[in-house]
């Protein structure tokens, strides 16, 4: 077995990899291509980090490709994340005419590369028109959304359509998230990398230094944000859940996020919430570099309780690093976060700032019922939402593709 | 305890280990009320049905399911209709000719209900049941079990993807819809019926797969005592 297979064994489970083996066999030495927006920040890009390698140990032949972007692309590629989310976003014909011009130059670039490839996955709209670039492709071409497409706002979306339609399939995070294309839609849910610096297992010591650190109280409950400074992440809804919780119960909050490069809105939004909390001593905003992988890992870790407050999500990873953590999470009754969170299992699903606020004071008071979640979590993501899951899906989907719309690919000989 | 000595059967073949994977699709179709939820049932592919009786157990699930389907916890949920998410609950598959005859049952269930009621359930815009189908690819793993004796020890070895594959997906291959070790225990006439009809009576629908093949491998370890024969 590999050495990188065989970490993953210990973790998961050598079942589990075994399968692996057994589903990557057909696909031995196919050439296949990921590409998106960006090496650092963002979930994609952390995925991808480690799904290439995997995919490589295990006999196929990958590359990761990024494109590169101008200010004015990364500004229309912003438009279209919050217009899929469903805000309305106006989008100018200089940026659309930026997207286009990027993805031209860009595929240019990697044609030969593409154009050879058994499989390509295009990840989120940015590359999306990479396909209609490359007119003599022979293998199949997959669009991965990443993103809530559950009400995408529909000016924007009936654009991007014209270049996701061609595609021999997309993959969509959950199923009320697919869209009407002319095209088979899977549905595959992401991933985290247990074996990652943000999730590997670290010493007590490790740990505990994020109180010093960050200047934070041993001795208070500590609840913390993990995610981009993002109107949709609702950070202010955070700090007003504290504040009311504050009133019944002692604690600290920690709001900690990074950014990333294809994120010009962020700045503004931090703004906000610096103000937000400027009179709470006992309110942490830390704005991370995109490497502080094991600084995350430690918060989250030092944590009693992990909230998620979204407004939109597309998964929420963040979500799934907290519960392998075995800590419970308050999250946002939306998106991915419905099929992480099974309220009063392994947290709470809450609508408000309010609900976030009671379902604080709850755990802090009944430890015996955050403790239970903690490992309930653990367990949920064990099963589920490991990266050797998502990699699984990966390969029967490449099968599938290969197969047509069979309900059975029967590869018994 | 079963004697711990047995002989290849000249009636039977060696068990051939499978694996299998599976992924799920969108099927364009879902549901906001009732009404909808009915006529999604009339249109969605038999694959659809399939995964929402068993498919769903290669997806993320909690491993105390209130209901056996999905279609009976979506009724409960986010209808409120608790009679008849236990209506939905008790269909078994297995008891029924074809995925066709399923379908049929679950929509005539529907139906009654509506005409029963004099308003039409309805949930939230974002609570909608989604209809998904899946694909399913089928793998050899080239392993066989020569002998029955030989159980107990190879289950627990085997991934989800097997255990799925002979104790859930067989249900709808074999002949007496059960799974796929009590069908190769009939090689040997008579002498595993006992086995047979345990691994019969292990319900598989309200168990994670990892559940069940920890439940299979306990009835054979009694069975072969300890597993060790």
């Amino acid at each position: 077995m590999n050495e990188l297979l065989d970490r993953y064994a210990e973790v998961a489970g050598r079942d589990v990899v075994n399968h692996l083996y057994q589903l990557a066999a057909p696909l031995k030495g196919m050439k296949v291509v990921h590409v998106n927006s960006t090496k650092e920040g963002g979930g994609v890009a952390e995925i991808l980090r480690k799904l290439v390698p995997m995919m490589e140990a295990l006999g196929l032949d990958v590359k990761w490709e990024v494109l590169e972007g101008s200010p004015d692309f990364y500004q229309c590629t912003k438009g279209f994340h919050n217009a899929i989310q469903g805000f309305p976003v106006e989008l100018s014909e200089a940026m659309l005419e930026a997207y286009e011009t990027v993805n031209a130059e860009n595929a240019e670039r990697l044609r030969p590369v593409l154009e050879e490839a058994d499989f390509v996955f295009i990840h989120d709209p940015q590359p999306a028109p990479f396909l209609n670039f490359c007119p003599n492709r022979r293998g199949k071409w997959v669009w991965r959304c990443h993103i809530d497409c559950s009400r995408p706002y529909r000016p924007v979306w009936k654009y991007l359509k014209n270049w996701i339609q061609d595609y021999d399939a997309s993959i969509f995070s959950l199923a009320q998230f697919a869209q009407l294309l002319p095209h088979p839609q899977y549905l595959i849910a992401p991933s985290i990398d247990p074996l990652s610096e943000k999730n590997i297992d670290l010493p007590e010591d490790e740990i505990s230094e994020v109180f010093d650190q960050f200047g934070l109280k041993p001795d208070l409950p500590l609840i913390l944000q993990v995610s981009r400074f993002d109107r949709f992440k609702d950070p202010l809804g955070v700090i007003e859940a504290y504040k009311q919780a504050r009133k019944m119960v002692p604690l600290q909050l920690v709001l900690a996020g990074g950014g990333a490069t294809d994120d010009p809105e962020g700045e503004k939004v931090l703004d906000e919430v610096r103000k937000a909390a400027e009179d709470n001593e006992d309110v942490h905003v830390l704005l991370l570099p995109p490497d502080a992988h094991r600084t995350i890992n430690a918060l989250q870790r030092a944590s009693d309780i992990v909230l998620q407050k979204s407004i939109k999500e597309g998964f929420g990873l963040t979500v799934t690093e907290a519960m392998w953590k075995g800590k419970p999470v308050i999250g946002g009754d939306t998106g991915g976060i419905r099929l992480q969170v099974v309220d009063h299992f392994t947290g709470f699903r809450v609508r408000s700032p309010e609900g976030a606020a009671l379902r604080i004071r709850y755990l802090l008071h009944r430890t015996d019922r955050l403790e239970e979640m903690g490992i309930r979590a653990r367990r949920l993501v064990l099963e589920n939402f490991l990266l050797t899951r998502h990699l699984r899906e990966y390969l029967a989907l490449m099968i599938g593709v290969l197969h047509g719309l069979e309900d059975r690919i029967d590869m018994v000989q | 305890m079963a004697e711990q000595v047995d002989d290849k059967s000249p009636l039977t073949q060696p068990f051939n280990i499978r694996d299998c994977a599976l992924v799920s699709m969108a099927t364009g179709y879902k549901a906001q009320n009732l009404r909808e939820f009915k006529e999604g049932l009339l249109r969605v592919p038999e694959g659809s049905i399939y995964h929402h009786f068993w498919g769903r157990f290669l997806e993320p699930q909690f491993d105390e399911p209130e209901y056996s389907n999905d279609f009976a916890a979506w009724v409960y949920h986010r209808l409120n209709e608790k009679a008849l998410a236990e209506k939905l609950s008790v269909i078994d598959p297995a008891d029924y000719e074809d995925i066709e005859s399923v379908r049929q049952e679950l929509v005539e269930r529907v139906e009654d209900r509506l005409y029963e009621n004099e308003f039409v359930p309805w949930t939230r815009a974002d609570e909608q049941f989604y209809f998904v189908r899946s694909q399913i690819v089928v793998l050899d793993t080239g392993r066989y079990l020569e002998i029955p004796s030989d159980l107990p020890s190879r289950v627990p070895e085997m991934t989800i993807g097997s255990i799925f594959y002979h104790f859930i997906d067989a249900r709808k291959r074999t002949e007496d819809r059960s799974d796929d070790f009590s069908a190769w225990l009939t090689g040997w006439g008579d002498k595993y019926n006992d086995l047979r009809l345990k691994l019969m009576a292990v319900d598989p629908f309200f168990s994670s797969l990892k559940e069940l093949r920890f439940m299979v491998t306990r009835v054979l370890e009694e069975y072969f005592g300890g597993g060790n024969s």
